[in-house]
């Protein structure tokens, strides 16, 4: 390891990112920690992640797709 | 596993040349045979004989028959077969299946026909019986159903990555890397359905139940087969997954709490539960990156890709009518009967 690997591909593939899908979910990947209102860590289950905005979700903070059921315009 | 039970003449002659060795000149005669019951079909896609013939041509792609040669899989003769089948399911399939026209080769535009083509809806559906009114019974042929597909879950769409290139791929490679449990082999989607097959009491042996699944059933499955074998219809493919992606989430929660309704407990639902927070993952970057990705590549796959989309959604319906139909009249939608342990979760 040297220091150009700081901004080598393994630096690139720990870069995140955040996507934000049009009328859905906001895509989340690379390394970020999820904590809830207390700062608990979130069980991160895959390496991209889809977090809820419509609010509906039944299984915030993830999406379960029922934007689609309610008809959620992104603003 | 060992080959299916013959279906009608043509599976009966297929058994039986693929038992013997490759090369023999019993090969030669299957493309003729193939052409007979063509000529013969009232329904291609619910025509048993056929169907279970090309369900055993493309399982020697995927992972072949105890009881036959692996050479079968590129044998002149075999091929001729599946060709012949093969065209005619596709061609089936392109003059039933209704596709959108006038989507333009833009990564928004086709995310939003495929959002729009399978956009919920608030019908009857196999996953709304489950939810409310299934029985034991029935969620048991729920399970042997799905599992000659979901025993090999996103196989057949993984043939597609090698066909594809930059942003597409990466996105393929995303959803299928999740898919194929993200390097845990316990995590793996066929893994976590194996896992609720053990938890109603049925054997989650690969091919165990092909016998006891409608020809309707192998249908669904040939198509994505088919799809998946031939660069030609790789955006069909792609279209396919999106399909397959964008109508998981909401109906796994269904089934899920179906399952539940039943005193499933969260081993057995894990797969549901699963599906429900990875698809709403899978189907953004299936709609937009890979599907939509690949229209900007190559403007000239969008029919395809509309096409692979609708195919999959006319196959889940035309299994999902099938099912309801069976379960209405109080019979059971599966050609023979199967048998659960009597130990299961549910």
């Amino acid at each position: 390891m040297t220091a150009d690997d700081a901004t080598g591909p393994t630096a690139r593939r720990r870069t995140a990112s955040v996507t934000a899908c049009p009328d859905g979910p906001l895509l989340v990947r690379g390394d970020v920690e999820l904590v809830d209102d207390r700062g608990n860590p979130v069980d991160r289950h895959r390496a991209t992640v889809a977090l809820c905005r419509c609010g509906s979700s039944m299984i915030k903070p993830f999406c379960d797709g029922t934007h689609k059921a309610i008809g959620f315009e992104a603003p | 596993m060992r080959l299916p039970v013959d279906r009608g003449p043509l599976s009966a002659q297929v058994r039986q040349v693929l038992q013997a060795e490759p090369g023999s000149s019993s090969a030669s005669d299957l493309a003729p045979a193939a052409a007979a019951a063509l000529r013969t079909t009232d329904d291609l896609l619910t025509d048993d004989d056929v169907q279970v013939t090309l369900f055993v041509l493309y399982e020697l792609h995927h992972r072949g028959f105890e009881d036959v040669d692996d050479r079968w899989e590129w044998d002149l003769g075999a091929l001729a077969a599946r060709g012949l089948l093969e065209r005619a399911l596709e061609s089936t399939l392109r003059a039933r299946v209704p596709v959108p026209d006038a989507v333009p080769p833009r990564r928004r535009a086709v995310a939003d026909a495929l959002f729009a083509m399978t956009a919920p809806s608030p019908g009857p559906s196999v996953a709304r019986y489950v939810w409310r009114h299934a029985d034991r019974e029935q969620l048991v042929e729920l399970l042997v159903q799905r599992s000659v597909y979901q025993l090999k879950e996103a196989d057949p769409h993984t043939w597609a990555i090698p066909r594809l290139t930059g942003a597409a791929k990466a996105a393929l490679v995303e959803i299928q890397a999740d898919e194929y449990g993200g390097g845990r082999a316990d995590r793996m989607h066929s893994a976590l359905f194996a896992r609720t097959m053990r938890g109603l009491g049925l054997d989650d042996t690969y091919g165990r139940y092909v016998d006891a699944v409608p020809a309707v059933t192998l249908a669904s499955l040939n198509t994505m087969s088919m799809f998946g074998l031939q660069r030609r219809l790789r955006g069909a493919i792609t279209g396919h997954l999106a399909a397959f992606e964008m109508t998981s989430s909401l109906p796994n929660r269904m089934y899920g709490d179906g399952f539940r309704r039943l005193g499933a407990d969260l081993d057995t639902t894990w797969y549901f539960d699963e599906h429900v927070e990875a698809d709403a993952v899978h189907e953004q970057i299936a709609g937009r990156d890979l599907a939509g990705g690949l229209a900007e590549q190559e403007p000239e796959l969008v029919a395809d890709i509309l096409f692979g989309a609708a195919a999959c959604l006319y196959l889940d319906d035309l299994v999902g009518t099938h099912m309801l139909a069976a379960w209405e009249r109080g019979e059971s939608s599966l050609r023979r009967p199967v048998t659960a342990a009597a130990e299961g979760a549910a």
